[in-house]
């Protein structure tokens, strides 16, 4: 399109294709609603109750000065990286909760961090736009800041990371509206994903067969599945009312759950191309921050912004329980790799494992 | 919540920080003794190091910013708002228009400066400036009159001023609103209908993909969760105990990559889906035992090997597919993989070029080969049948019946650890080579 043919009619273009646009969105609708026959605790009625739940926490991790924003877990099931508000990123061994390796960013805000499959290495990244690797040295009088390699580099802040199948590709998504896939040795940009109108505020990497697919969530309301050789949008999903804080698949991958500002977790499924289920209640008034799937997929626990953490029966579309302890608002939880506890990171300062 | 759009007081909280520290060295330029060159008439800057420890480019890219926030603007291109290493002229903002004291630029006093403007200009304002005014007389059209009102009331203040003050005046206005206002470019507008092609175009791609019942899709969540509800220790607890609960890490050692004999739940997950099996080392190894039996081995070695290519470090790519090809898909290779000649044909084509993905087709027909015909028949195959049977059932270990006699939390060695014991170990075997 010539210039000049843009400047002299552009609102008569954009409008016309403004309509064009919400035209196909409605049909799109039409179309999704066609194939759904059945609601999901339909489904589920026939299936058992859970019964009384009990979980408690079972470890504080103590030690961040400010905000915890951020965590992940090790394969090895036991160790795990946090990082917070104050720039410090700390690797412990949640289970003794004793601190083995601490890294102070030269940016605060550290609002992502990622452990490498291979538990040799951290990513974190935040307000410096930037994702680096820190290897983990087991040297005490090293300082591990000196043999960070920066990684990523982003427009705006970094959002969140995470390590593909291997230690040498990281996932990052950013406030600048993109994610992109690098490579960790050359800090090459090896594909980068557009399509977001907003900010990007979480991702999730796809437990499939093929390994080539993630989701993305972001202030535009949207959930995006990319494909990760190609970098086009596979899938989209816009059915919050506010900004998706966080984005997991379930377990077998045919799904995904997400949480939003606007205070409801919902689960979207890839095949049906819909939404499939809403966990909301009215007494739950502020937004969800983190959420993450139980092994079996049947449970949704989802860290909210009123200092609680609600856990949710994904096919019932009940909630189970409601675990009290944070003092301040819950910003990240992650399921242990083997499923046999989850930990919640808050504002409070702590860290808490709960079996 | 996106730290961009933290309440506007959030926003103003973290910027404050920067604006104080610009405004401390803005301050500091102005110095009548240590600050910067000042011409009669028209203040002028040149660049700049008023510390010797700062170099130009850095003292450059500082100005840059100095100019981006309006705490300096250009004279001769007002539009143009950066820094050049020249002698252009630039001027000192008043502090009346600093961010700090004037955040955020309100609608209504942009109104009232297009409003002024076009009175002055008598309706020749800039495409750009044009549609914002037009675009803010219906948004806040209830306030029109008053608008309009103090625009006029502006106007004729400043003419009683005397010219030279009243032209730096309108400058300074005019910089604080290009800087807090900037102008839409037409490149925007291009780049806005573009955003709706991709959005039209990928709505299109949607509508046109096949979709699958809800009935059957929820069903399939059912039986998964049915299916894996006894692994899952949340729901169901595991055997012999919740590490997190009874302090007591038996479960991990149970469970780990190198024990003799594996957990009954371990080997019957094996059986739930290929992925179960690959994924788990052991499950793994004992899949290659049973493919040497059969000598189709190099097939899952060749699946590995793709693996290590698509995951590995991007220098090493070209290498490693070397390799593959040299043990894997020439003809006469000593681990030759039996793939279809319209496959093959296209691999070795894309090989010319090695690119992270050039093996995934191959790989993909090898991996589902795998899955049809090797993994069902190793799931009945004796192998696996005596591995089920020999497997562990652990006791349960009830809590300690002194709940206060908490016992001892071991540490375990850090996977860090581990692989640099196995890197000396390497090397030690190569050295005595």
């Amino acid at each position: 399109m010539a210039a000049q043919e843009v400047a002299s009619q552009p609102s008569d273009t954009l409008t016309t294709l403004k309509t064009e646009s919400e035209t196909l969105k409605t049909k799109l609708e039409e179309e999704r609603a066609k194939l759904h026959d059945v609601e999901l605790h339909q489904v589920a009625e026939k299936i058992e109750a859970l019964g009384q739940f009990v979980m408690k926490t079972r470890r504080t991790l103590k030690g961040h000065g400010n905000k915890v924003l951020c965590m992940d877990w090790c394969k090895d099931k036991r160790r795990i990286v946090s990082s917070s508000q104050d720039g410090k990123v700390i690797v412990w061994d949640a289970f003794t909760t004793n601190k083995e390796h601490a890294v102070t960013m030269p940016c605060t805000w550290v609002m992502a961090c990622a452990y490498a499959p291979s538990g040799c290495a951290v990513a974190c990244g935040g307000l410096d736009n930037k994702c680096s690797v820190y290897p983990l040295s087991l040297d005490k009088n090293e300082n591990l800041a000196a043999k960070k390699k920066s990684v990523a580099m982003h427009t705006n802040y970094l959002s969140a990371c995470c390590f593909t199948n291997s230690d040498m590709q990281i996932l990052t998504s950013s406030g600048d509206g993109t994610c992109a896939l690098w490579d960790v040795e050359s800090g090459q940009m090896l594909q980068s994903f557009h399509g977001h109108a907003a900010d990007v505020l979480c991702l999730d990497l796809a437990p499939s067969e093929t390994g080539n697919t993630f989701v993305s969530g972001g202030c535009d309301k949207k959930a995006c599945v990319w494909d990760m050789r190609t970098g086009q949008c596979i899938q989209s999903f816009e059915t919050h009312e506010s900004d998706i804080n966080s984005v997991r698949y379930y377990p077998s991958g045919d799904a995904f759950a997400s949480g939003s500002d606007d205070a409801t977790c919902r689960l979207y499924d890839l095949r049906a191309d819909r939404e499939v289920a809403i966990y909301s209640k009215e007494s739950i008034i502020f937004g969800t921050s983190s959420v993450d799937f139980s092994l079996s997929g049947r449970l949704l626990f989802g860290g909210y912004n009123d200092y609680t953490i609600n856990v949710w029966d994904v096919l019932k579309g009940t909630r189970v329980s409601i675990l009290f302890g944070h003092e301040n608002r819950v910003s990240t939880l992650r399921v242990s790799p083997d499923g046999t506890a989850f930990c919640s990171g808050s504002w409070d300062h702590t860290l808490r494992i709960w079996a | 919540m996106t730290i961009n759009t933290l309440s506007q007081d959030g926003v103003q909280r973290q910027q404050m920080p920067c604006l104080t520290k610009m405004e401390r060295m803005i301050i500091s330029m102005q110095d009548p003794d240590m600050g910067i060159k000042l011409r009669n008439q028209r203040l002028l800057i040149t660049v700049i190091p008023h510390k010797c420890s700062i170099s130009d480019e850095e003292a450059l890219h500082v100005g840059q910013l100095f100019v981006k926030y309006g705490y300096i603007y250009p004279l001769k291109e007002p539009r143009n708002l950066i820094l050049k290493a020249d002698d252009s002229s630039y001027r000192f903002q008043t502090p009346y228009y600093w961010m700090s004291t004037r955040w955020p630029a309100s609608e209504l006093d942009y109104a009232i400066y297009l409003a002024k403007k076009n009175i002055r200009k008598q309706g020749e304002l800039i495409e750009y400036e044009k549609e914002c005014y037009n675009a803010l007389h219906k948004r806040i059209n209830h306030t029109w009159d008053f608008v309009v009102m103090q625009a006029r009331e502006q106007l004729r203040a400043s003419k009683q001023r005397r010219k030279g003050d009243r032209i730096v005046l309108e400058c300074q206005e005019q910089a604080y609103w290009l800087v807090n206002r900037p102008p839409v470019s037409p490149e925007h507008y291009k780049l806005t209908t573009l955003t709706k092609n991709t959005i039209i175009e990928h709505n299109r791609i949607s509508l046109a993909r096949n979709r699958v019942k809800s009935s059957i899709c929820l069903e399939s969540y059912v039986k998964y969760c049915e299916q894996y509800q006894p692994h899952d220790p949340i729901m169901q607890g595991c055997l012999p105990s919740n590490p997190w609960i009874t302090d007591d890490i038996m479960f991990w050692n149970m469970n780990s990559e190198t024990v003799a004999l594996p957990t009954k739940l371990r080997v019957e997950r094996w059986s739930f889906s290929f992925m179960e099996l690959l994924n788990d080392q052991m499950g793994r190894k004992e899949f290659l035992t049973y493919l040497e039996k059969e000598f189709s081995a190099e097939n899952l070695c060749f699946w590995q090997a793709c693996e290590d290519v698509r995951h590995g470090e991007t220098a090493k790519i070209p290498e490693k597919v070397d390799e593959v090809y040299k043990q894997f898909l020439a003809p006469g290779a000593s681990r030759w993989v039996n793939i279809d000649s319209k496959t093959m044909e296209k691999t070795l084509e894309g090989l010319k070029r090695p690119h992270r993905f050039v093996l995934d087709d191959a790989q993909m027909h090898i991996y589902f080969l795998m899955k049809k015909d090797s993994y069902p028949r190793y799931l009945k195959s004796e192998l696996y049948k005596n591995l089920l049977a020999r497997a562990i059932v652990p006791q349960e270990t009830k809590k300690s019946v002194f709940p206060f006699m908490r016992r001892q939390r071991h540490s375990s060695p850090s996977p860090a650890l581990a692989t640099q014991t196995a890197e000396d170990d390497g090397k030690a075997k190569d050295e005595s080579r």
